[in-house]
């Protein structure tokens, strides 16, 4: 146990002290959402009817864009090995570096969120419904994103085939994720948007560090 | 398990089954189609455009059902270490993809006249689309290594993790009231389909599994011999010597 919050402060102080890296996530999120009223005009009806499905489709992209480098690095500079080797379970190790990887990543994206919201002129009352959907549909992206880096390990071209393996399995988490906040300000309730996105998120936990485990040791065998 | 992973026993295995299956899925293609699209009735409501179902429905299974084999061929190459089953699963992704893009495609150009639209974001229609691109990543993972052993176990990997999918396809016209019907031919109960529409329905199904089981035969009789070429050029490389040594092995 103490191994695996080892590894997690050590991502966390590794992304802190590259700084510019670890909020290149939150900067892309926010940078791309800005760019939205400015490309489909900013009539405010308008930007209220997509804002929470713009703001979900920028935290898919942001959360893809930083995923890459999850297990690239370690590989790199041969850590990888040596975390492989340290006998702490794999599936272990793949959980405590996604859940640095959230902490820098989806964590800021959803506390942003309800600002950007305000922004993009959402309906107050999808605006809680977005945030809480963000947190609890972040983590389920960082964790299947960490499948999708462990499988492209070493492989050419890894980004653009990062992106074809994840993505189709994003979308479910962008379908509910983006349903709860409209279902909000449809005065339905997001409830069951919401649960459903924690379904993801108590499936996702046990199975995706294991497949994410399965494959970081074929990487490095 | 590892009895079928000689290569020379499935080539044999192979050329046996071949022939058969290749005769059986003219010949149900032949009578399916002629049935189908000439002898059996047009729909009360949709008329000729009916037609399109006998060339959709089973593809769309055989796109579910070629990935259930590959996830299958997958998992036995994993625990197993199965030579053969990775070439099997790398040898019926195209094959799935194809019926993949069948099943989209015919269901596109059957939606224009009866839904008028060709696509809509539908349930089933989406977990479909997810479906061929599982297909796509799963191949190009393949290749995007320059260890193929490497390639061929993060493929399989992937191939497990998108079984998700499956129930999904499945189930998706039970969990969402969308635009696409409800399962009619597996209801129990009261037939939902005609005796007429259901036996051209079910020869086609026949003849595309035919036609599967020929295509996966080929393709893995291709994989094994592209895989001994391989191993005859790196030996070659070393030295004649060294070729003639080689000449019986294939991995």
């Amino acid at each position: 146990m103490s191994g695996l919050v080892t590894i997690l402060r050590r991502d966390l102080a590794l992304a802190s002290r590259r700084g510019s890296e670890a909020s290149l996530a939150l900067l892309f999120f926010v940078l791309g959402t800005v760019l939205f009223p400015l490309g489909i005009g900013p009539d405010p009806n308008m930007l209220a009817r997509a804002g929470a499905g713009l703001l979900w489709v920028m935290a898919l992209l942001a959360s893809l864009l930083s995923i890459e480098k999850l297990f690239q690095a370690d590989w790199e500079d041969g850590s990888l090995d040596l975390l492989v080797l340290s006998g702490l379970p794999l599936a272990g190790i793949v959980l405590a570096k996604t859940a640095a990887h959230w902490l820098v990543t989806g964590l800021p994206m959803a506390i942003a969120s309800p600002l950007l919201a305000l922004l993009l002129n959402v309906d107050a009352k999808g605006v809680a419904a977005l945030s809480l959907a963000l947190l609890l549909g972040t983590p389920t992206l960082s964790l299947i994103g960490a499948v999708g880096a462990a499988l492209t390990v070493g492989a050419r071209r890894g980004g653009v085939l990062l992106t074809l393996l994840v993505l189709p399995l994003y979308i479910p988490v962008l379908i509910f994720g983006a349903g709860a906040a409209e279902s909000a300000v449809a005065a339905q309730g997001a409830r069951a948007h919401l649960l459903v996105l924690a379904a993801f998120l108590l499936a996702a936990l046990p199975l995706c560090p294991w497949a994410a485990g399965a494959a970081l040791r074929q990487s490095v065998e | 398990m590892h009895r079928f992973a000689n290569p020379n026993r499935f080539l044999r295995l192979a050329a046996a089954i071949v022939p058969w299956s290749a005769a059986a899925t003219v010949l149900l293609f032949g009578v399916g189609l002629t049935y189908a699209l000439v002898l059996s009735p047009p729909d009360y409501q949709q008329s000729e455009t009916v037609r399109i179902m006998y060339v959709h429905v089973p593809a769309a299974w055989m796109a579910m059902g070629a990935y259930a084999f590959l996830a299958l061929a997958s998992a036995v190459a994993i625990v197993w270490r199965h030579p053969l089953a990775d070439l099997a699963a790398k040898a019926c992704a195209p094959i799935g993809a194809g019926f993949t893009a069948i099943a989209l495609v015919t269901g596109a150009l059957w939606g224009q006249p009866t839904w008028g639209t060709w696509w809509v974001w539908d349930a089933r229609l989406t977990s479909v689309l997810i479906l061929l691109f599982l297909y796509l990543g799963y191949m190009a993972l393949w290749n995007a290594f320059d260890d193929q052993s490497r390639g061929a176990r993060a493929a399989g990997i992937l191939a497990l993790v998108g079984v998700v999918n499956l129930p999904i396809i499945k189930f998706s016209v039970d969990w969402w009231n969308t635009l696409h019907q409800p399962a009619s031919i597996t209801r129990i109960g009261t037939p939902a389909i005609h005796p007429a529409m259901l036996t051209p329905l079910l020869l086609m199904a026949a003849a595309y599994v035919a036609f599967f089981v020929t295509l996966l035969l080929l393709r893995t009789r291709a994989e094994i011999a592209a895989r001994r070429v391989r191993t005859l050029q790196i030996a070659h490389s070393r030295g004649p010597a060294a070729a003639a040594m080689h000449e019986p092995g294939y991995s």
